[in-house]
């Protein structure tokens, strides 16, 4: 008890030497899911913290934590990122959610920043998200201009309303350029994993796809359509290395600017708890290089729906819109509202086969 | 000349002295690989061993930790230590580890809102069955067929990852959260959570039964028939059929035990600190049992060591990533150097060095 009590102190006491001066960098902290080397979503998390580095030099210090398992193990990463005098995190991953809102309760000083979450039960929590659907319809529009055999393959991950919108966002715009289109999709239960993530590649390559799309953060199908002579999509990351041939553009998250912009805020004391769901807009969401295998005709079609998504004069999900069982859901020009969209739990007309549950 | 001796019997020195000799190693080659990173090593050294203990800043939060981190190690650990000493190779701890949290989960979700004193224990029981169940399938195909419960078990761990992921998005899914993944929490309903005994030790009901199954099994060991039969079993599997011990039942004792405690850890991390059923629950602590498990020398006391050493370089490890800049594989293959050294060293402990002295030819 006593040697708490001294220890507790002695912690105070440490805190107050390192309450921050003038001087003193801000320290900002990161904790991923995957390693920093799955040419992905975390790797795609850490070139946003390298940004942050670069922009800010000694005013800031960053560090990461990668690999952190979603629940007891993210809580204590964040406690003790916290008690070390972190001053703002980012936790970038999902299933951080309930640890970022326990953690947040305990440390009413520190900013919590939780990536595609939906929870904000303290004052010290905000949200943020990309709005992934946009690359998926320019995607779908190329790929279905690209395809020889009308065959679009589509490695999904989970059956969760991201995903979900994801499929239905390209394959919205692939039927729009090309009636002909149908969609192969493979159900892969996993976020990350080369050799079924391959798997599934060879498979939808047999039935008949010559245009790949994934929702899963391996390179592995990219390489596989680079080595068969096929077509694809970079995820998360611009995966042209893996692809020269094969990847037509890649959807790429640029989380950079969003952490230069709250780390800003946090330096000059303005930071405050907030929702954000941002796309190309605000280029959170950049399309990789169109290749130069894609048609001008194609080029400056997909060019022109990216301008004018990024003007805002165009929403992917804009009427009339089907559900699958032919029930309308959005009539002409109606455009949808994010709360249908961040639970979308349903395939639009046209797609073939139910969503696994 | 210089040849090695299988000695008669393991020498009690080396058996007791290779982990200490393998951690200083492990010390030495770590700090090595540290240099090689562009990373002082003796500060990384401290901030994975000495800082979780010690720092001022979070020593008092880490310490509690360690507990939180060790217990389902050592709960795990101990069981595999009765079917490895009778040589019976128990690899899927980590399957039977998401049963038993699947299954407990599940008996609590099916009671939410419901608050009951009886919830709690009901998903105990259920969290052993679940574990108990999945070692079953490699056990009986064992007894029956003759199959082996290494590659079986092992495999059951991935089909085991699956289910997990299903019911994360499928029948367990939180109904509140509009189609995200994951159950509940479990941990923010009362009569399903299992917190901090006192707040802020650590010690939950996984240690408590951590504590148990360790004297358990200590005790069946010392003076149990059933603890005879798995030493003789393993040191000489033919005199133990001799013997009348079955190796069919053993399998299935033996198998039995190490899943239902597995299947105990994976419930009470999921009512406690994990909280929900998540897509990605396993987390490795099943694997990472075995290593706790031999690194304890297959005994309850070592075990209760090697576990705590585990959950501090896991802990320390953490810390000195974001401290000091180490990528987790690093820590990964500093873990990993741990093994090794400890498997190497066992060499001293059943073979000696013999100077022989040879005429000229």
């Amino acid at each position: 008890m006593q040697s708490t009590k001294r220890m507790l102190a002695g912690a105070a006491l440490a805190l107050a030497l390192a309450a921050p001066a003038a001087a003193e960098p801000v320290k900002v902290g990161y904790i991923y899911v995957g390693p920093i080397g799955d040419y992905g979503y975390s790797h795609e998390h850490n070139v946003g913290r390298l940004a942050v580095d670069a922009h800010f030099g000694d005013k800031v210090e960053t560090s990461y934590v990668e690999s952190v398992p979603e629940g007891a193990d993210a809580e204590r990463v964040m406690t003790q990122m916290a008690l070390a005098g972190t001053d703002i995190i980012f936790a970038t991953s999902f299933g951080y959610m309930d640890p970022v809102n326990n953690v947040a309760a305990r440390f009413p000083d520190v900013r919590f920043e939780h990536a595609t979450g939906y929870k904000r039960e303290h004052p010290n929590v905000a949200l943020y998200n990309a709005r992934f659907y946009e690359g998926r319809a320019v995607i779908g529009h190329i790929a279905a201009r690209m395809t020889k055999t009308n065959v679009i393959g589509y490695i999904a991950s989970y059956p969760i309303p991201e995903v979900i919108m994801g499929i239905n966002a390209a394959y919205l715009h692939a039927r729009k350029a090309n009636p002909q289109i149908q969609f192969k999709i493979v159900w892969a239960y996993t976020w990350f994993d080369p050799a079924l993530e391959a798997d599934a590649a060879n498979a939808l390559i047999e039935q008949g796809a010559d245009v790949i799309m994934q929702h899963t953060d391996s390179t592995a199908p990219m390489a596989i359509a680079e080595q068969k002579g096929f077509y694809a999509f970079g995820q998360a990351s611009d995966m042209i290395a893996f692809g020269p041939n094969a990847q037509l553009t890649a959807i790429i998250d640029n989380w950079g600017p969003y952490y230069i912009d709250r780390v800003q805020k946090v330096i000059d004391g303005t930071w405050e708890s907030q929702d954000v769901w941002l796309g190309m807009k605000e280029d959170m969401v950049v399309m990789a290089p169109l290749s130069e295998r894609i048609p001008a005709d194609v080029r400056a079609e997909a060019e022109a729906m990216m301008a004018a998504i990024k003007a805002g004069t165009y929403h992917p999900f804009t009427g009339p819109i089907n559900r699958q069982d032919g029930t309308p859901w959005l009539a002409a020009g109606e455009v949808a509202d994010d709360k249908t969209l961040l639970g979308m739990n349903f395939y639009v007309e046209g797609i073939e086969g139910a969503i696994p549950n | 000349m210089i040849r090695l001796e299988r000695r008669p019997a393991p020498s009690r020195f080396w058996t007791a002295a290779t982990p200490l000799l393998a951690v200083a190693l492990t010390m030495v080659a770590g700090g090595v690989m540290f240099a090689i990173l562009g990373k002082d090593p003796v500060a990384a050294i401290r901030t994975i061993f000495w800082d979780p203990l010690f720092h001022p800043q979070y020593a008092a939060f880490s310490r509690p930790q360690l507990l939180v981190k060790a217990g389902p190690l050592i709960l795990i650990a101990t069981g595999l230590a009765l079917g490895f000493r009778a040589g019976i190779w128990n690899i899927g701890a980590e399957g039977q580890y998401i049963a038993g949290a699947i299954a407990g989960a599940a008996v609590g979700l099916a009671f939410y809102p419901l608050e009951g004193w009886f919830v709690f224990p009901l998903m105990v029981v259920a969290g052993a069955f679940g574990g108990w169940a999945w070692a079953m399938i490699p056990a009986l195909l064992k007894a029956r067929f003759g199959t082996s419960e290494i590659l079986v078990s092992l495999m059951l761990v991935y089909v085991a990852d699956k289910i997990v992921a299903a019911m994360a998005v499928g029948a367990l899914r939180n109904p509140d959260a509009t189609g995200f993944p994951g159950s509940r929490n479990l941990a923010r309903y009362p009569a399903a959570a299992n917190p901090d005994l006192i707040a802020g030790s650590g010690l939950h009901w996984g240690g408590v039964a951590a504590l148990l199954a360790v004297a358990l099994v200590w005790l069946i060991l010392a003076r149990h028939r059933l603890g005879f039969e798995v030493r003789l079993a393993g040191l000489a599997p033919r005199a133990a059929r001799f013997a009348g011990i079955s190796p069919g039942r053993l399998t299935i004792v033996c198998l039995g035990l190490s899943g239902a405690f597995a299947g105990l850890a994976g419930l009470f991390e999921v009512a406690g600190p994990g909280g929900q059923i998540r897509i990605d629950f396993g987390s490795g602590y099943g694997f990472t049992a075995i290593i706790v498990a031999f690194l304890g020398r297959l005994h309850p006391a070592g075990i209760v060591l090697a576990g705590f050493l585990m959950a501090l370089t896991y802990i320390g490890g953490e810390i000195a990533q974001f401290v000091i800049g180490l990528p987790a594989a690093a820590i990964q293959a500093f873990q990993g150097m741990l093994l090794f050294f400890l498997l190497g060293l066992d060499l001293a402990a059943n073979y000696r060095l013999r100077r022989l002295r040879r005429a000229a030819p």
